[in-house]
């Protein structure tokens, strides 16, 4: 198990990735903590000229609140969000995520940015991103754009970022008033990509819905992001019923296919069970942050 | 570690392992740490296709990459006579394909390079181009009209057919079956799956071009036997063939059987004369070495109105992958299957099994199990819990029911099967106790009321290990004995060698515990070697169970045959008569008179300083044990779940293990068996799965795919024990490291049948994955 030959750059500026980028974007790959790209060089999956190592790149690994967001940089590791106070209190659901994510080894290495820039559509983060309505910080020569993360995927592995473009950081709105998220996650084992997983997030103007996400991962193409459910329960009180014709929405926009993990009919049928446990677990923790 | 050095060591202490020193410091010595002076590498190139005919080979590009040596095809080795191999089953098998490839994965050449990156860039070089055949993945299309002929290098095989065979007795079965008050059917298929040792399989080969001496270092768990098979397929003279198995990274049965990677590199080392290495990766280990089980079975079970068991009958169809490579002994083609009454008195019994050939890898190796015990064990707990369900009875009572009584014993059994010993009842007695049965049912009937999915499962399992009597067990002829060799230096310390070989069940410290039991030496002063042929005494290995049964017997008697010896040099020293000499683990005395005697070392000591008048110096032995009979272990494993019926998931509650091994030589290190298998039973009832699709590419390929059970899956186990003395072992002990999985896996799926059985359901089959588990209780309008 050894990785095709690779040239290797190691910038330790921004400045210079992006040049490298711009004269070898096409034939690159951007690593950061390497936790996806290392095994599928080393299965040869992937055979890229030239990994370009952001990793020492100073200034990327922050997690910091900027103008009514979280900002959270293009080095900063799963662990630093697990262990982050800022997030645990601002954004819970990423807290109590991370922990689905793989395993410690993985998590001590591997990035959010990293994970959602390589799109796979089994990838916990993009469902949550998606929840969350982020949105990533795209930097390259020509200089600085915004990415909804709404439309950032376009199918398994692949994103609108362009090969001359480095994402230096993702940023996600903090919430206001009562609000509340989950993850519910199935896998086969701990560690396991996920065979369906729903992220949920929630906010309350009183008793009725304010805002809405519902992330799913690992029932399409990518992860998707069940927008007429999330419509469905704007407006009104989660209730049962409420709660049980969105978490068939939600069932409805995923398209799972069958594999090993199990039938299309089962993993839509997990996302509904999953909506509907999320919403409420959801809707009780941000009762519990109004009370 | 300090309170281990003080202890003895003898039968019944729990010392630490000797070996775990050097594992745990990191200075265990693997086949991969070994290197060589001018060591070459080589690498593989398998097949993509299941089925495919090789129409040409090009290997001109990879021959002129950087660090290549050479590429090996089917076709030079072909000029060796050596395309073809002899299997354990009386088969041959492809070492490197020359006509078709048979299986996804199958070994289609090999390059030999100065690195192994080099040799595995190379790989891509080599053309092939195939014309693919349609790819048969299971016996119902193996046997299906107009199938293709897979083996159609046999002369006069004319279909994908392999062996017929049948036990116990058709007539009096029928008989009992016309006259049954009910027939409980059971038809499931044990999947394929794979011992997957952590340490991958691998050689390195070394022939020494001026001696012709083949040194050959490989990850092997019966050195001996390898050595006699490369002697008589390569045409070596054995005294210059030496199998060298060092650490071993598990085995579990995987490294057992001989793969075409050791062939290739010592045919490679033989020609280049330089030493060559080959080790698998991890995927190359799940997709073409040795698999278990993949058996499709139906049994029938005859039952009387008292729900007394009349007749079992049992069909099934092997899957044997695209060689009948099963590592068994010769006589029997379906393994020790028809143990499969199990520890039931069962009048009378039939037994068909067919085996075919498929396009999938070939070698049904034991996983963690005495040749295909674990199947027969599955089938008969799963039916008996069935039964039990079907008739209204409990599954606990049902059994005892049946049970053979601890005064049958030997109890012969309806397919010739001789059980020596066993209290079949006391053990479901501790397992229940412990268990808390009585209150625990009440708590699953009112929480069923509830609407909560909840059950337990019961397995009360018989192994048969330590194979075995010379006259029926043999491997390719050689009868399977094994060997113990003791030699006591003056100073009173020993070295045992054996011809076993341990991959990390602690043979280092058991079998010093035999010595220092039977010899009084302490564990401590005796090392125990394994592995290396031209050291230690012939011996056919370690799987199966049979270590401790077998070359446990040959420790205890060479250590009883040098306490002789030992008694007359004590003789000697004490100018006593032999016969007024008594033993106290440790030292001889004069009887009467305590004060007067020797230590087994001041014995050791005259054996080399001061002998009686025609004494032979030394105290020096080897033993050769061929077992009178074969041990059963046996035990009742329980299991409590719960099932989410909105994801199909099982959670397992509780797992309760009562295991009687016969005498426990070291509890810890039984306990640590224990642990290991359950957990194994554990991975095989509800994860781990070696599939395919219609195409035959192998689902599974790796640890993403298949899925090996951490401590984070795995139940807590609640160990308990009976202990039944083997009457006919020397120290009256049975063998262990495979009751576990034999006995475990059908508790797990009992316990989520039981749990659906209000539903209607009556079988899934393993792995019982959640989706699986949601389809039956949706198949029943179970939602949440």
């Amino acid at each position: 198990m050894f990785p095709a030959a690779f040239d290797y750059e190691a910038p330790s500026t921004l400045t210079e990735a992006l040049s490298i980028l711009k004269q070898r974007g096409d034939d690159a790959k951007v690593m950061a903590g390497g936790q996806s790209l290392i095994p599928l060089l080393k299965l040869r999956f992937a055979q890229p000229q030239l990994i370009v190592d952001i990793a020492r790149i100073p200034g990327l690994a922050d997690i910091k609140r900027d103008d009514g967001h979280v900002r959270i940089g293009a080095l900063a590791r799963h662990v630093d969000i697990e262990r982050s106070r800022e997030l645990a209190k601002l954004l819970p659901l990423m807290v109590e995520a991370v922990h689905w994510i793989a395993d410690p080894l993985v998590r001590n290495r591997g990035t959010l940015v990293g994970s959602v820039c390589h799109a796979d559509p089994s990838g916990d983060w993009g469902s949550i991103m998606l929840a969350l309505n982020a949105e990533l910080v795209a930097q390259s020569n020509k200089g600085e754009r915004v990415i909804p993360i709404d439309g950032f995927f376009q199918g398994p592995f692949t994103t609108t970022l362009r090969p001359d473009e480095i994402v230096t950081a993702i940023r996600i709105p903090v919430p206001s008033g009562s609000a509340g998220g989950s993850y519910h996650k199935l896998e086969r084992r701990v560690g396991d990509f996920a065979t369906v997983a729903v992220s949920v997030q929630v906010e309350l103007d009183g008793r009725k819905v304010k805002k809405a996400g519902i992330g799913l991962t690992s029932v399409g193409a990518t992860n998707l992001k069940a927008k007429q459910a999330e419509q469905a329960l704007i407006g009104h009180e989660l209730n049962d019923q409420v709660i049980a014709e969105a978490a068939k929405l939600a069932a409805d926009a995923a398209e799972p296919k069958d594999d090993i993990r199990g039938s299309a009919a089962y993993k839509k049928d997990v996302v509904r069970v999953f909506v509907q446990r999320g919403l409420k677990a959801a809707l009780a923790r941000a009762q519990e942050v109004r009370a | 570690m300090s309170s281990t050095m003080h202890m003895h060591g003898g039968i019944g202490e729990s010392i630490k392992r000797k070996e775990d020193g050097r594992f745990l410091r990191g200075k265990g010595n693997f086949l991969d740490d070994i290197v060589l002076p001018n060591m070459l590498h080589m690498a593989i190139l398998r097949s993509p296709y299941a089925h495919a005919r090789i129409k040409s080979i090009d290997t001109a590009a990879a021959s002129s990459k950087p660090g290549v040596i050479a590429v090996v095809t089917g076709e030079l080795m072909a000029q060796h006579k050596l395309a073809w191999m002899p299997t354990m089953s009386g088969d041959t098998q492809a070492v490197l394909a020359t006509d078709k490839v048979r299986f996804q994965g199958q070994e289609v050449a090999a390059v030999i390079a100065e690195t192994k990156a080099q040799a595995e860039d190379a790989l891509a070089s080599i053309e092939v181009d195939y014309e693919v055949l349609p790819a048969i993945i299971s016996p119902d299309g193996a046997k299906a009209k107009g199938a293709a002929l897979i083996r159609d290098d046999k002369e006069g095989q004319t279909d994908n057919h392999i062996y017929h065979w049948e036990s116990g007795d058709e007539g009096t079965t029928k008989a009992a079956f016309a006259k049954a008050h009910k027939v409980v059917r059971l038809h499931t298929f044990y999947p394929r799956c794979h011992p997957a040792p952590l340490e991958t399989c691998g050689c390195i080969a070394d022939v020494n071009p001026a001696t012709g001496k083949t040194t050959i270092y490989m990850t092997s768990q019966a050195p001996h036997a390898i050595r006699t098979v490369f002697a008589l397929v390569a045409g070596l003279s054995e005294q210059n063939i030496r199998i060298v198995s060092p650490d071993l990274g598990g085995g579990f049965g995987n490294k057992v059987p001989v793969y075409p990677g050791y062939v290739v590199a010592t045919a490679a080392s033989l020609l280049l004369g330089r030493p060559v290495k080959w080790i698998e990766d991890r995927t190359e280990n799940l997709i073409s070495t040795g698999f278990a089980r993949d058996y499709h079975m139906t049994g029938d079970l005859a039952v009387d109105e008292n729900g007394k068991m009349l007749a079992l009958h049992v069909h099934l169809d092997s899957d044997n992958g695209a060689f009948f490579a099963d590592a068994q002994p010769t006589k029997f083609k379906a393994g020790l299957f028809h143990i499969v009454t199990g520890s039931y008195d069962i009048p009378t019994a039939h037994i068909t099994a067919d085996g075919y050939y498929t396009n999938k890898a070939p070698g049904g190796v034991a996983y963690r199990c005495s040749f295909r015990v674990t199947e027969a064990s599955y089938l008969i707990e799963r039916l008996v819990t069935n039964a039990a369900i079907e008739l209204g009875i409990d599954q606990a009572e049902f059994r005892k029911r049946n049970f053979i009584q601890p005064e049958q014993f030997p109890y012969h059994s309806a397919t010739g099967w001789v059980y020596d010993s066993g209290d079949y009842p006391k053990a479901m007695d501790v397992a229940l106790d412990k268990l808390g049965y009585a209150e625990l049912k009440k708590d699953v009937e009112a929480r069923r009321k509830k609407g909560e999915v909840t059950g337990i499962g019961i397995a009360s399992f018989t192994e048969v290990v330590g194979a075995g009597p010379g006259a029926d067990y043999d491997i390719l002829g050689l009868r399977m004995f094994d060997s113990a060799e003791l030699r006591v230096h003056p100073t009173g310390k020993a070295l045992l060698r054996m011809g076993t070989k341990s991959q990390g069940q602690g043979h280092e410290t058991t079998f010093a515990q035999i010595v220092a039991e039977e010899l009084g030496i302490p564990a401590m002063d005796v090392s125990v070697e394994e592995g290396d042929t031209d050291t230690a005494p012939y011996g056919l290995g370690t799987y199966a169970s049979r270590s401790t049964p077998v070359a446990g017997a040959a420790t205890a008697m060479v250590a009883r045959q040098l306490r002789e010896k030992a008694r007359k040099l004590a003789a000697h020293l004490l100018e006593a008569a032999e016969e007024d000499l008594v033993w106290e683990r440790g030292k001889f005395y004069v009887k009467g008179s305590p004060e007067r005697s020797k230590t087994i070392q001041e014995a050791a000591f005259a054996a080399y300083t001061n002998l009686p008048e025609g004494m032979q110096p030394g105290l020096e032995g080897v033993h050769y044990y061929d077992p009178p009979n074969m041990t059963y272990p046996f035990g009742t494993y329980a299991v409590v779940v719960d099932v989410d019926k909105g994801t199909g998931q099982v959670k397992v509650k509780r797992m309760v293990a009562v295991d009687d091994c016969g005498v426990r030589i070291n509890p810890m290190i039984v306990e640590g068996q224990i642990h290991g298998g359950l957990a194994e039973g554990y991975g095989i009832a509800f994860m781990q799965l070696i599939t395919f699709d219609d195409e035959g590419n192998c689902i599974g390929s790796n640890f993403m795919d298949y899925l090996i059970p951490g401590s984070w899956e795995t139940p807590k186990f609640e160990l308990g024990e009976t202990t039944t003395p083997s009457p006919h072992h020397p120290i009256g002990a049975k063998g262990v490291g495979e009751s576990p999985t034999v006995g475990s896996p059908a508790a797990y799926v009992n316990a989520v049948i039981d749990a659906l059985s209000p539903y209607g359901i009556t079988n899934i089959d393993m792995p019982v994955t959640s989706d699986k588990v949601w389809a039956a209780l949706r198949s029943k309008g179970v939602t949440e």
